[in-house]
């Protein structure tokens, strides 16, 4: 049982912070280049900007509740099982959502870079 | 790619180390948190290192926003995730902590990580969700 709750709590924080950073990215991009924007049209603009948009807003909502999973994660299991999971899951799970909502190009380049992060933040955290 | 946009991708690697050990320093002297004391949570926010802790993070925020504004998600992610390599660096040399072959085998991997990363594009340019990104210098220049 103790398992169950640990790793539910680990796919919660996983697929709350890849909604969210997924939300973040998209609502980002259009908003513009924030240092171009802001140089072109002022801060004002820039802030108006990303407080109308509902995307970002809901982004930050999704990583508020994987921040709280993870509390929750850490209360069931060792932060040196949740932290480096919850991670290195994350940078797959991005890359995977990058490529099909935000239609990123995920070359096998990418691909590479987040398998070997994601290796590695598991042994520097173990 | 700019030293703005260099300086942005670094502010979220250096705030985002700094401002969790920051907040992990700070919240050792309360020892653990449960549901029966939460309350300690809003004492904790005014002790000094958990607020410097909270300031950092939102600076780093701040970064990461204007990071995903010019950058794929799959760029800024690997990329900032140099931050793990100089924290464990922090604590061998600051610290005195010891670095088992193990954590050294994992910032290598992550080092070649962030090399392959950042010999690529930042930025999906044609197939971006985005209509109103600004058109990249070369370009720009080249129509002039």
């Amino acid at each position: 049982m103790r398992h169950l709750y640990t790793w539910a709590s680990i796919l919660a924080v996983v697929a709350c912070s890849t909604i969210g950073d997924v939300l973040i990215s998209h609502a980002m991009k259009r908003v513009g280049d924030v240092g171009h924007v802001w140089n072109h049209h002022g801060t004002a603009t820039v802030i108006r900007r990303m407080m109308s948009n509902g995307q970002l807003w809901l982004g930050v909502f999704f990583m508020a509740l994987g921040f709280f999973s993870l509390m929750f994660a850490l209360s069931w299991a060792d932060v040196s099982l949740v932290a480096p999971a919850s991670a290195s899951l994350t940078f797959l799970t991005n890359a995977i959502a990058a490529k099909f909502f935000l239609r990123e190009n995920v070359d096998r380049r990418r691909w590479v870079a987040a398998l070997l992060v994601a290796c590695g933040v598991v042994l520097i955290a173990g | 790619m700019s030293f703005r946009k260099l300086a942005t991708l670094a502010g979220v690697v250096v705030f985002g180390s700094a401002g969790d050990v920051c907040l992990k320093r700070g919240m050792t002297h309360f020892g653990e948190i449960t549901l029966g004391n939460w309350h300690v949570l809003i004492q904790a926010i005014f002790t000094p290192w958990v607020a410097i802790g909270i300031l950092l993070l939102i600076l780093f925020f701040a970064n990461y926003l204007s990071a995903l504004s010019f950058a794929d998600l799959t760029y800024v992610l690997p990329a900032t995730s140099i931050g793990y390599i100089g924290m464990a660096l922090l604590a061998r040399f600051f610290l005195h902590e010891q670095i088992s072959p193990f954590r050294w085998a994992g910032i290598l991997l992550i080092a070649v990580g962030v090399g392959f990363i950042a010999r690529g594009p930042s930025l999906t340019v044609e197939a971006s969700p985005a209509a109103n990104l600004p058109v990249p210098e070369p370009l720009a220049r080249g129509k002039a």
